[in-house]
């Protein structure tokens, strides 16, 4: 392996900017790109810890039914009051963390690490512009994007708690919930899709505006693709669920019908609204956004995947163009797919048969991608670093989820399937070990170029193998508990449906032993997995210290250029003019002196 | 660092950044009220009944005038603008700010009127018809109070269905007060309250106003949100386009009130934040030109 870019590692003192822009204007109200990006990502990172210790004590709730929750009890009671009392929680309670992870986890963590945080730092650098379009409207997003953050936060501690009706509030659930936890449900979310809106607005425009001379389409770096699609994906599709966020807060503030229908009885009277309304009408523009936001959380992740395998294989993605046209196709594609998360709302079958239609053909594109992604690995000269252990274990990861998700999208296997634990296993494994490990992989990956450190190799395998277990032993048993299903939504465990229940004497479709057994099991997973988290939480904050300090500017020896620029890069990123002269993989070419020629290296002399 | 293409255009797409960026986010908007349209149709095609003519007809097309010539001024002041000419475009956009401030006046002045008129939902048709006949005379109160409802349903071929179930009464309360409601007056420990029943249909005389007893109503709801599907659809739609011209009037009225600072620090600057406002502007009143048809006409 070569290393023959120079060391460029600035002497901040030198290379400082001219006026010292002040503390507040360059890490609160910055509008650097790179520094916004990382804003993004902390925040995001917290988020996606604070989502899996919501799930955390659910787990324990349906492991251990009615027994106080170890080490957090007198925590949860003095903070939440009624709803935990004496460190139990309640159905309530374990409603609200329910709709909340799933909530956190989509809106706070995965969407804003995966598109504004890695987009924020990388979309520029790669395409060697030197900030985004709008940096003020850059600035602006990720400040909505907090507000909703706190509005969502804050919501835990009103009385009666948080949203309690779901992640997708279904209607007229959500509306008659008593507490107030909905509104400030959907007060957070039309900030958080305001923020989504700008920023998409900004990455678009950046892409298409901002390309440095010589950056043609095809010549884009694929992870550019993705956020390109991505971006495009959340300026269509989020609008339709603000609308219905919109009509939903009418209903709960204003007392409107607009999801309530005539004749609504909630604990046998009659509901004194003036009805009329529709709850499928919700379903559809919920879901209108909520399929489309599925590939919001993937793509990027695919993107993250690709960069990481070219570099480490050293040689060229397999099937670039393949690639592009795959993303641009899942992009449109996603959008006539929704409504096969409601063949049971009794929509008829046409319809069903239409959609089930449509998702089967939006799995060609996937599959391609993937298929390309594993073909890129054949013959290379891979490098097993953390991030490429994590990018590979990406690849079957999300191969399982996305099979799975088959008989899903399927009708006629979907009534036994829907609302089950296989669902829950299905989607975390597309988003769980294959999402948040690309994400992960990214980190791992550009951290060098963000702080001028590698993160520690071994703290990272640790991680690595520990995640890798752990995911699957918490999520495999669940596609079996939902084979024999268990549904996903009670805060027993699905005691009420045990065979040991004795009401339940005779009924063949209770739950067995071992299926309630399970639950246990996947508790104990779920600790061991958190476990593992350790290594990561103290390798991102030890590693800006004692991380071991890059050799040079281009660490991985990368083609992108992303990795030609000072490190870490300064406000306006480029100390030199970029020209693009090739596409972004050119990994190994046969004649060329190193193994990797960078997009903006000029044609080099052939070695004879 | 400054950012390429804030000002002069990109020669491969032939736009400057802020252009784009509008257009884009023209395309979210579209995306906004399009789900909004969509279900007001979805409500409208679910709906048992659906009422017509509750708003005027002649002060919503004002209303269509009023931001159609707006649409004109705001080009005039872009292209005053162009032809290097700021008092023609101070005057022009100044022309555009006063219709913004005039839809939203008469806008609010229909606002208001709903809010202070109320349909009355009496327990049963035996009760009602005790109503109908002293608001409109013993002989034809049962039939004008039928007839008003009638015709704001269209129920010209199903109204034996609709006549035997009526309970229905439009009108205003002593006082006009806003938003009251069954409730309200409950709470505030009201028996009775005076109620002004509406003109027959095709008049403008209004009956005296009857005494109604609390006990006998089972809904009391002025023309709000709450009332029904129809009016929290139009609330929402109306409100948001409502939110969209002041916000778009802010933004003008910031350029005009900052013209001079930016003429003479970088005109071509000041053209380009007209045109992408105007781009704005315009779709702001693209919306109006689908609303005013499905609300004021179907």
């Amino acid at each position: 392996m070569q290393s023959t870019t120079t060391t460029t590692t600035l002497d901040t003192h030198d290379h400082a900017p001219h006026h010292d822009p002040g503390f507040l204007r360059s890490y609160v109200f910055s509008t650097d790109h790179k520094v916004i990006g990382i804003q993004y990502g902390f925040t995001a990172l917290m988020f996606l810890l604070f989502g899996f210790l919501l799930v955390m004590c659910m787990r324990w709730q349906i492991a251990k039914p009615g027994v106080p929750i170890p080490l957090v009890s007198g925590l949860l009671e003095s903070l939440l009051g009624d709803v935990a009392k004496g460190g139990v929680m309640s159905p309530d309670l374990y409603n609200s963390f329910g709709a909340m992870h799933g909530t956190i986890m989509v809106f706070l963590a995965i969407v804003p690490l995966a598109f504004a945080a890695f987009g924020n730092f990388v979309v520029p650098l790669q395409i060697g512009a030197v900030d985004m379009a709008f940096p003020r409207v850059n600035m602006v997003s990720y400040q909505c994007f907090a507000g909703g953050g706190v509005v969502m936060f804050v919501s835990f501690f009103i009385p009666g708690g948080a949203a309690q009706a779901g992640w997708t509030s279904y209607s007229p659930l959500a509306t008659i919930v008593p507490t107030h936890g909905q509104t400030f449900w959907l007060i957070g979310m039309v900030l958080l899709i305001t923020s989504s809106l700008l920023g998409a607005v900004n990455f678009i425009a950046t892409v298409i505006q901002l390309r440095a001379p010589g950056m043609t389409w095809m010549r884009m770096p694929f992870f550019v693709w993705t956020q390109f699609v991505t971006a495009f994906i959340l300026l269509l599709a989020f609008p339709p669920l603000e609308a219905a966020g919109i009509l939903q807060l009418v209903d709960k503030v204003l007392g409107a019908s607009f999801f309530l229908p005539t004749g609504l009885v909630v604990s046998g009277k009659l509901y004194d609204v003036s009805g009329g309304g529709s709850p499928l009408l919700w379903q559809h523009l919920f879901w209108f956004l909520g399929h489309p936001e599925v590939y919001v959380l993937i793509l990027p992740a695919m993107g993250v995947v690709s960069e990481i395998i070219a570099c480490n294989t050293r040689k060229p993605l397999w099937g670039y163009k393949s690639l592009v046209y795959s993303v641009l196709a899942v992009g449109f594609v996603s959008f006539i797919v929704w409504a096969h998360h409601m063949y049971l709302t009794g929509m008829g079958t046409k319809i069903s048969t239409f959609f089930q239609t449509t998702t089967m053909i939006i799995s060609i594109p996937s599959v391609i991608i993937l298929t390309c992604l594993f073909m890129s690995l054949w013959g290379g000269s891979i490098r097993f670093n953390t991030p490429m252990l994590f990018a590979l274990a990406f690849l079957p990861m999300f191969g399982i989820g996305g099979l799975t998700g088959l008989p899903l999208g399927f009708n006629f296997s979907d009534l036994h399937l829907h609302d089950s634990y296989y669902v829950i296993a299905h989607f975390h494994y597309v988003v769980a070990p294959g999402t948040i490990f690309a994400l992960f992989a990214g980190v791992y990956f550009w951290y060098p170029k963000m702080t001028g450190r590698y993160m520690s190799e071994t703290l990272g395998k640790i991680h690595f193998w520990g995640s890798l277990i752990g995911m699957n032993l918490v999520f495999m048993p669940m596609f079996f508990q939902g084979l024999y299903g268990m549904s996903r939504r009670m805060s027993d465990g699905g005691a009420t449906y045990a065979l040991s229940n004795a009401a339940n004497e005779g009924v063949v479709t209770a739950l067995t032993g071992t299926v309630i057994k399970m639950n246990v099991f996947i508790t104990h997973a779920a600790f061991l997995l958190l476990l593992a988290q350790i290594p990561f939480i103290i390798n991102v904050f030890m590693s800006m210290f004692n991380g071991k300090k890059v050799e040079s500017d281009n660490p991985w020896q990368a083609t992108t250029l992303d990795w030609q620029t000072p490190t870490p890069p300064p406000h306006g990123n480029f100390t030199k003019e970029i020209v693009v002269h090739r596409g972004p993989y050119e990994y190994s070419v046969p004649g060329h002196p190193t193994d990797f020629t960078p997009q903006n290296a000029p044609e080099p002399k052939l070695v004879k | 660092m400054e950012i390429p293409y804030a000002v002069k255009p990109r020669p491969d797409t032939g736009l400057y950044n802020a252009k784009l960026g509008i257009w884009l986010f023209l395309a979210s908007e579209v995306m906004l009220f399009g789900g909004l349209f969509s279900s007001y149709i979805l409500l409208r095609v679910g709906a048992d009944l659906w009422p017509h003519g509750m708003v005027s007809i002649p002060v919503g097309t004002f209303n269509t005038f009023v931001l159609i010539a707006s649409s004109v001024t705001v080009v005039m002041s872009w292209a005053s603008l162009k032809l290097g000419r700021l008092g023609d475009f101070k005057k022009y956009m100044a022309l555009t700010i006063a219709c913004a401030l005039g839809f939203l006046g008469v806008k609010s002045f229909e606002y208001h009127a709903k809010f202070t008129h109320y349909d009355v939902w009496f327990k049963d048709a035996a009760t009602a018809e005790k109503y109908f006949k002293a608001a409109y005379g013993e002989e034809k109160g049962v039939e004008a109070a039928r007839k008003l409802f009638v015709e704001r349903f269209h129920l010209h071929n199903t109204k034996a269905v609709y006549e035997a179930n009526q309970v229905q009464l439009p009108g205003h309360l002593e006082g006009n007060p806003l938003f009251a409601t069954h409730r309200s007056l409950a709470s505030a420990k009201k028996e009775t309250f005076q109620f002004t029943p509406d003109a027959p249909f095709g008049t403008h005389d209004h009956p005296k106003p009857i005494e109604v007893k609390l006990s006998d109503v089972e809904r009391l709801s002025a023309y709000v949100p709450k009332h029904s599907t129809y009016f929290a659809i139009y609330f929402t739609i109306t409100a948001l386009h409502g939110l969209h011209v002041l916000g778009g009037a802010i933004v003008l009225a910031y350029f005009l009130f900052t013209a001079n600072t930016w003429w003479k620090k970088n005109p071509e600057q000041l053209a380009n934040r007209v045109e992408v406002g105007g781009l704005f502007w315009h779709f702001v009143d693209l919306v109006w030109i689908f609303l005013f048809p499905i609300i004021y006409l179907l």
